[in-house]
């Protein structure tokens, strides 16, 4: 903070910092609990990750343990004009994982195995029961995985349903303004942007592939990975495919929209980091994945590209969410590192508002202290 | 695999040829990459080699005289290359008639030239409204007319370029209603006063358009366009100084076609892509790279030459891309101080003389805000993906307030154009007015720089040679 600047003080009962699918899901509903909440960005609503994913509500990639959240997410993107106020465009569709050899069909078996497990409605279909759902498939496939409940979401619609319901909610949206710390007080905490001062009793940090610097602010050292996803979309083209379609390595994820585009995705690595965010589209990539796209759908090959873009993912060290309250320190939450984050998020958001809010979640959440790792001025101080 | 050079020049226009005949000249490796089948640019546009008579004929002069100096040169030439994507590094790829190429550079020179900018109005997405631009491009590579009898509107110097074009391919000019009133070009008399080949040039087309007894409508615009049986019918309405239209009717043409285009913006694509510096010059095309006096752009190793840089002409073009290459070639190492200093004394007057006559035509080409302003809500604004002013102003009261989130909640520039056509007049909207464009920014620049055919990208492949990354974790 600039001394001698004039900056305006926001007092509020709970600072959400990071206004993605997370933050702004628990953003709602503490305001909608009754506290006075502000929300801040340093960009826009829901215009990294919540804004430019693929939009999959897929189980079979989700991680085993994270299928009865996803599960309860699909549901609640499939229903946002209830608790939104405004469809996102959401689709339930059938959802196929694909082999074409033989060690992607072992690999299929074992995942659908473990998602079965975790209750997942998953199972293995011939070809020519697979042909029959998606007629469009390449038919040369060796099995398919199949789950009646995925389907999609138009990502980018995300944000504006989002701002809508947050205003109506009361909550106090401050966009574009980067955070450039967070101050302990004797009650609370200050986040300090260049515009404006938040004073808040709580702090929920929700930032995504920028939450380790995030946390640093509050003194704690969590290493947090960041993948570059590589996004391609086609022109608008006759129907070719109903279903989402992946491969059992989890390297294509397709689905075509109402608009006749086709989306296709798969965690193909761009360029990029999270001091630049995605920078650059890697071809080779993009030639790979898209190679990938056209022999599961043939069809695909009479369409032209006609954008790629990047998201950001962040994952822990353990590829498990951190969502709980921060070790060591009086009412400061984190949420985010979801595996298949988009999905779950509606549900995972409100699983942490019901514990800041002092309910008891419906299901366990994620405690961020084993992530923690000493800091170096922890160490300094202790001597 | 990659071709290796030293540079790669994008853009085979007057700014790209010489830039990559300069830079050659000082033994550089230079490939120059077009997806026209042969250089030109637009200004310059050939007519393609199958075509005999009167078009082969007619073509420019100058244009031959450039060719003529590629093909005599060391540069290697691509052309009916379609760049898709720059990275950094850097990398060019780009879509041949056979399949992907690539090429590894050490420098890139952008000069991609201007694109076309239409202020929307209803009915301008119909068949038989074309581009001013699109028009003279139609006329130089296909000698083809857009229709018997053509009404040419908008601003700036290809009001009269079309006008007389039509008219030299035997086709019929039902009027030239020009934005500007007479007063606004005699206000640019001192800038036409340095080029006077150009300004005979177009005394010369005026006075021809006026034998033929074609009526010039100034400070009029096209209100709206409606289908008729037997072609169109175009309705004027006159406007005042900013471009802000007075309410009534001032004529109606039938006409079959109408050429109408409000200036051009600069191509930025690449430059977007690449994250390079941009600043906004309403004067100079909107959106420009923001470069230093000898051509670099903010990515060390990335030069803008021509209109790329900012709408100054084609003589200017030649001039910056003779610089340009010279530039590169000195920071590459292909040429000492004392040679550079020697060599671009004159170059720098001539290109300055130059500019001067292109910023006087590019400020009749400038966008003006009363008549964005104007456009009725239930008009189309990006014609790729159907989105209407109105649904951008309630995207905007929805408080959506930078060019990309009006992309994500409207669809608006997410088509296959990827903004080009639209994006100027998105931001014009969203600016309101005289307010500066710097908060609204521009659409983020993507690859594909253009649609790709899937399967000539994908190419042939069996499964089982597909170079896949490890998979996903159980």
């Amino acid at each position: 903070m600039t001394p001698g600047l004039a900056q305006e003080t926001v007092d509020v009962d709970v600072a959400v910092v990071g206004a993605g699918a997370m933050g702004a899901t628990v953003a709602l509903h503490l305001a909608r609990g009754g506290m006075r909440t502000a929300l801040v960005d340093r960009g826009e609503i829901c215009r990294e990750a919540s804004g430019v994913n693929a939009g999959t509500l897929t189980l079979h990639m989700t991680r085993a343990a994270l299928i009865p959240y996803a599960m309860k997410g699909r549901e609640l993107w499939l229903t946002t004009e209830r608790w939104l106020g405004m469809d996102v465009v959401a689709r339930s569709a059938p959802g196929l994982s694909l082999a074409f050899t033989p060690a992607e069909r072992d690999m299929l078996e074992k995942r659908a195995e473990a998602r079965t497990a975790m209750g997942a409605p998953i199972r293995i279909l011939t070809p020519a029961e697979a042909c029959r759902i998606e007629p469009g498939l390449n038919a040369s496939l060796l099995a398919a995985a199949f789950c009646e409940l995925d389907g999609h979401v138009t990502a980018y619609l995300t944000g504006r349903a989002y701002r809508q319901a947050l205003r109506a909610a009361g909550v106090a949206i401050i966009e574009r303004m980067a955070v450039e710390q967070i101050d302990r007080l004797g009650q609370g905490y200050r986040v300090r942007g260049a515009r404006q001062v938040v004073r808040a009793r709580r702090v929920v940090l929700a930032g995504g592939v920028w939450l380790e610097t995030m946390l640093a602010w509050l003194g704690l050292r969590v290493p947090v990975k960041c993948l570059i996803n590589q996004l391609v979309v086609t022109e608008r083209m006759r129907p070719v495919m109903r279903s989402v379609v992946g491969i059992a390595s989890g390297l294509l994820s397709l689905k075509q929209f109402e608009n006749g585009t086709v989306l296709i995705g798969g965690g193909w690595q761009g360029l990029g980091d999270p001091v630049r965010g995605g920078v650059q589209a890697v071809p080779e990539n993009l030639i790979g994945n898209i190679q990938l796209a056209r022999h599961a759908i043939p069809a695909l090959g009479e369409t032209r590209v006609v954008r790629i873009w990047l998201g950001l993912e962040s994952e822990t060290a353990d590829a498990m969410p951190m969502i709980g309250a921060l070790p060591g320190l009086d009412e400061a939450y984190v949420i985010g590192c979801v595996h298949s984050g988009y999905t779950s998020a509606p549900y995972m958001g409100r699983l942490l508002a019901d514990r800041i809010l002092g309910r008891e979640p419906e299901m366990p959440l994620f405690d961020p202290t084993r992530l923690v790792q000493a800091a170096p001025n922890a160490v300094e101080e202790m001597t | 695999m990659s071709r290796e050079t030293d540079v790669v020049v994008v853009g085979g226009g007057p700014a790209g040829v010489e830039a990559a005949l300069a830079a050659a000249a000082q033994g550089l490796r230079v490939t120059v990459l077009d997806e026209a089948p042969q250089a030109g640019g637009q200004v310059y546009r050939a007519p393609p080699h199958a075509f005999g008579g009167t078009i082969q004929r007619d073509a420019d002069p100058i244009g031959v005289a450039l060719r003529q100096r590629l093909a005599a040169s060391s540069v290697v030439t691509c052309f009916e290359h379609a760049v898709w994507s720059v990275s950094p590094g850097f990398r060019v790829d780009a879509l041949a008639p056979d399949g992907p190429a690539s090429w590894t550079a050490r420098a890139v020179v952008v000069a991609t030239g201007a694109q076309e900018r239409v202020v929307p109005f209803p009915g301008w997405t119909r068949p038989g409204v074309i581009g001013l631009a699109g028009t003279t491009i139609m006329l130089k590579s296909q000698g083809m007319l857009p229709g018997e009898r053509t009404l040419v509107a908008g601003q700036g110097p290809l009001l009269l370029a079309v006008a007389v074009g039509i008219l030299k391919a035997g086709g019929q000019v039902a009027g030239v209603v020009d934005l500007a009133s007479p007063a606004d070009w005699a206000r640019e008399w001192r800038a036409l006063a340095s080029r006077p080949r150009l300004t005979a040039r177009g005394a010369g087309w005026r006075a021809r358009l006026l034998r033929a007894g074609v009526p010039f409508l100034y400070r009029h615009a096209v209100q709206a366009v409606e289908e008729v049986p037997g072609g169109l019918r175009v309705l004027l309405t006159r406007v005042d100084r900013h471009g802000a239209p007075t309410k009534k009717v001032a004529r109606e043409y039938l006409v079959d076609a109408l050429a109408v285009g409000n200036g051009l913006t600069a191509s930025t694509d690449i430059t977007r892509l690449l994250r390079a510096a941009h600043h906004y010059d309403a004067l100079r095309g909107g959106w420009v790279p923001t470069l230093d006096a000898e051509f670099r752009s903010s990515l060390p190793g990335l030069y803008v030459a021509g209109d790329a840089a900012g709408l100054a002409g084609a003589d200017a073009a030649v001039a910056d891309g003779i610089l340009t290459g010279l530039t590169v070639a000195r920071d590459l190492g292909a040429m000492t101080d004392t040679a550079y200093r020697g060599a671009i004394g004159s170059l720098r007057r001539r290109a300055r003389r130059a500019r001067s006559f292109g910023t006087a035509m590019a400020r009749l080409m400038a966008i003006r805000p009363a008549h964005v302003a104007a456009i009725p809500a239930e008009t189309i604004v990006c014609r790729c993906e159907d989105v209407t002013r109105a649904e951008i102003d309630a995207a905007r009261s929805e408080g959506a307030q930078t060019a990309n989130q009006v992309k994500a909640w409207t669809r608006c520039g997410m088509g296959p154009c990827q903004g080009r056509i639209c994006g100027d007049i998105v931001g014009a909207l969203l600016a309101a007015g005289e307010a500066p464009r710097e908060p609204v920014g521009y659409f983020t620049g993507r690859t594909p720089l253009r649609p790709l055919p899937l399967n000539l990208l994908a190419g042939d492949v069996e499964y089982t040679s597909l170079k896949l990354p490890p998979p996903a974790p159980l």
